[in-house]
């Protein structure tokens, strides 16, 4: 059991201490739970509650959405194949059978699990939040405890509304400085990762602080909590503040008058106090984020645009070395390549990572009034995002420089609709997550990038430095 | 879940650090059910070409290191993903423990979550059990979860450390949601509290 600090606490500490229904002889306490989502790769859960011949205790505060198999054409035709087909309905089954309100295929509401929580004020400040997917530590952008949890886990949760935890370790990564202009939250949060490294908040939650990180719009937030688990942490989230109380007001599932006010008074509580300890402190100087690109197979494996192919060759890590080596296998580089000599084959913009509406609007600035000359896809976080971005104007953009405007889903980010895939060889520029050997399919090879970044390699077909279309 | 306490047999050496739960079990297979296996999706695009057919090369494809009991592997092993498929995969295969110098947080609640032991032993001990398994003649390992020990190859032993709790839900083979069922009249106690400290909360 981690030791709690003496003193003050740190916002990670008073959510968890309010969640806390019980703690085991060995220290592990169990941790109630405020907002539990479901998708459509959440079944095995569901099937074994009926082996077991279990109930879900609170589906009022569950919640299910379709977006991992979600087609991004066609609907409930959009389907290629009826055992993905068969996972939508599934859910959809699951969901009504316990009486969970679900947000299935064609729901003007539904989408990717992480755009949808915050975006409906299901995802609020203090809350605990689980969901059996990693990226769930997005939610932590308003000030929630947020993680992913397996298929037994999502069952436990389902049955009794809590989860044995142990108490993590705290890292606190703070940021201070400006970012230049044209850094984006996705240049940051691989920046970070690459200065850690992808083992490097293992065992943690990280708490990102600082004039940089208070400077980020909410949307930026979820970004940045989004990847990391990329790094290995636990969860990672940011002090609620007045920019997140805007955001969360006013939406169809935040509390309204006298509750809202009670909430605020409790929200404006949740922060780390100025003599609270951090099992580890890192700080990172946003001055020095470029525009960041991974070339190999791990989020780690990122450098700034204007770097060239590292050489493993030259690194003292053995383990390292190796790893490194077989990635440039992987994704058939040469050491010593600059990154923007990299050509591209396909354009995937969207993911939980980067699929909200200032995305889309970042990704449109670039492509406004230029052609992409590799197929391009935009693929918009869920059904408010996509009306959202039409109502700009948005999709009209990206039509007219030639990409492909999409419905809402996990899409391209995990190949698992069985349609959105990157083929065996093909080098994918991505605003995704992971780059890992065959995440985006058989093969794929994936450059991660932020939604310009992604935008100006559509147009230029190779990885291009953005800054350098916005300028002109 | 089956109870966990000796597990011996063949060990089979897979280095490298950060491995992860896409490599164990690419996305395309996770919509079976459980019931019907994961163990032909195991590390699948490395351990079978496109048409299907084994790849010699691939450790698990060896002789020496076919249906191992054990697998020893680097730092942050299962990292990504929180596809528990990972551990089933690994489980239906028969491996009954990863040994490593850490892993992926989620992967190794799941492993938990289902019997499959994840060790954890310092970075100079895997390298060394790396070294043992690959090198000796039969590359046997035995690992004693009463006495949180792993015996090597060459008659080396090694203590790791695993939370009490962890160790009796693990030799009990208990299944995690009994046990907190049993405390229901606890969690409606701390729910009615809840739910007046924070009424907007549901």
């Amino acid at each position: 059991m981690v030791e709690r600090p003496r003193g003050g606490r740190t916002l990670f500490d008073k959510i968890w201490d309010t969640h806390v229904v019980t703690v085991s002889e060995s220290g592990e306490s169990l941790l109630y739970v405020d907002r539990h989502f479901v998708h459509d790769g959440t079944s095995q859960a569901f099937e074994r509650l009926d082996i077991e011949g279990r109930t879900v205790r609170s589906p009022n505060r569950t919640i299910g959405t379709a977006d991992h198999y979600a087609p991004t054409k066609g609907g409930m035709d959009g389907f290629n194949d009826p055992v993905r087909k068969n996972m939508v309905i599934k859910l959809a089954r699951d969901t009504a059978r316990f009486g969970i309100s679900n947000f299935g295929l064609g729901d003007p509401q539904q989408g990717i699990v992480h755009v949808i929580g915050p975006e409906l004020g299901l995802t609020l400040p203090g809350f605990v939040v689980v969901c059996g997917d990693s990226h769930t530590s997005t939610h932590g952008a308003l000030g929630a405890f947020a993680f992913g949890v397996g298929a037994t886990e999502v069952a436990h949760v389902l049955a009794t509304q809590t989860l044995w935890q142990k108490r993590p370790k705290t890292m606190r990564i703070s940021i201070d400085g400006v970012l230049k202009q044209g850094i984006a939250a996705k240049d940051l949060i691989l920046f970070v990762i690459a200065t850690i490294g992808a083992d490097g908040a293992v065992d943690h939650v990280v708490e990102y602080a600082g004039s940089a990180v208070e400077a980020l719009s909410i949307e930026e937030r979820l970004t940045v909590c989004n990847m990391s688990i990329e790094a290995g942490a636990r969860a990672g989230l940011v002090a609620p503040d007045e920019k997140t109380f805007a955001y969360v007001a006013g939406r169809r599932h935040t509390p309204k008058g006298a509750l809202w006010e009670q909430a605020l008074s409790y929200w404006r509580t949740l922060r780390t106090d100025d003599d609270a300890r951090f099992d580890r402190e890192v700080r990172i100087n946003a001055a020095e984020v470029a525009p960041t690109v991974t070339w190999g197979t791990s989020p780690e494996d990122a450098v700034p645009v204007s770097a060239r192919v590292p050489d493993p060759a030259n690194d003292a890590d053995r383990d390292r070395r190796e790893r490194r080596m077989r990635a440039l296998e992987y994704m058939g580089l040469a050491a010593g390549t600059p990154m923007t000599q990299i050509a591209i084959d396909r354009v995937f913009i969207g993911s939980c990572t980067n699929s909200r509406i200032e995305d889309l609007r970042e990704a449109a600035a670039i492509l406004k009034g230029r052609r992409v000359v590799v197929p391009a896809m935009v693929v918009p976080g869920s059904g408010s995002v996509k009306a959202a971005a039409e109502a700009e104007g948005l999709d009209r953009v990206f039509i007219s420089a030639g990409a492909e405007w999409r419905d809402p889903g996990c899409s391209m980010c995990v190949a698992m609709n069985g349609v959105d895939v990157v083929s065996p060889g093909e080098r994918c520029a991505s605003t995704s997550n992971r780059n890992f050997a065959g995440r985006q399919g058989r093969g794929a090879r994936t450059h991660l990038m932020s939604p310009a970044m992604a935008a100006a390699a559509a147009v230029m077909g190779r990885i291009t430095d953005s800054r350098e279309l916005l300028n002109r | 879940m089956k109870p966990v306490d000796m597990i011996s047999g063949k060990a089979a050496p897979y280095p490298g650090s950060n491995v992860d739960t896409d490599e164990i079990v690419p996305a395309r297979y996770l919509y079976r059910d459980r019931r019907d296996g994961f163990g032909d999706t195991l590390f699948r695009d490395l351990r079978f070409d496109e048409n299907g057919n084994e790849r010699a090369s691939f450790v698990l494809n060896q002789s020496r290191y076919r249906d191992p009991a054990v697998l020893v592997a680097g730092s942050n092993f299962g990292c990504g993903s929180s596809r528990e498929h990972a551990v089933w995969a690994l489980l239906d295969c028969g491996i009954a423990a990863v040994i490593a110098p850490s892993f992926g947080d989620i992967f190794r609640n799941n492993a938990l979550q289902n019997g499959l032991l994840p060790i954890v032993l310092p970075e100079v001990a895997v390298a060394e059990l790396l070294r043992a398994v690959t090198d000796s003649d039969v590359p046997n390992v035995a690992i004693d979860l009463e006495a949180q020990s792993v015996f090597g190859p060459e008659g080396s032993k090694y203590i790791f450390d695993i939370d009490p709790q962890v160790k009796k839900n693990l030799l009990a083979g208990r299944s995690p949601i009994d046990k907190t069922l049993a405390l229901q009249a606890e969690i409606d106690r701390f729910e009615r509290g809840y739910r007046e400290a924070f009424p907007w909360s549901a």
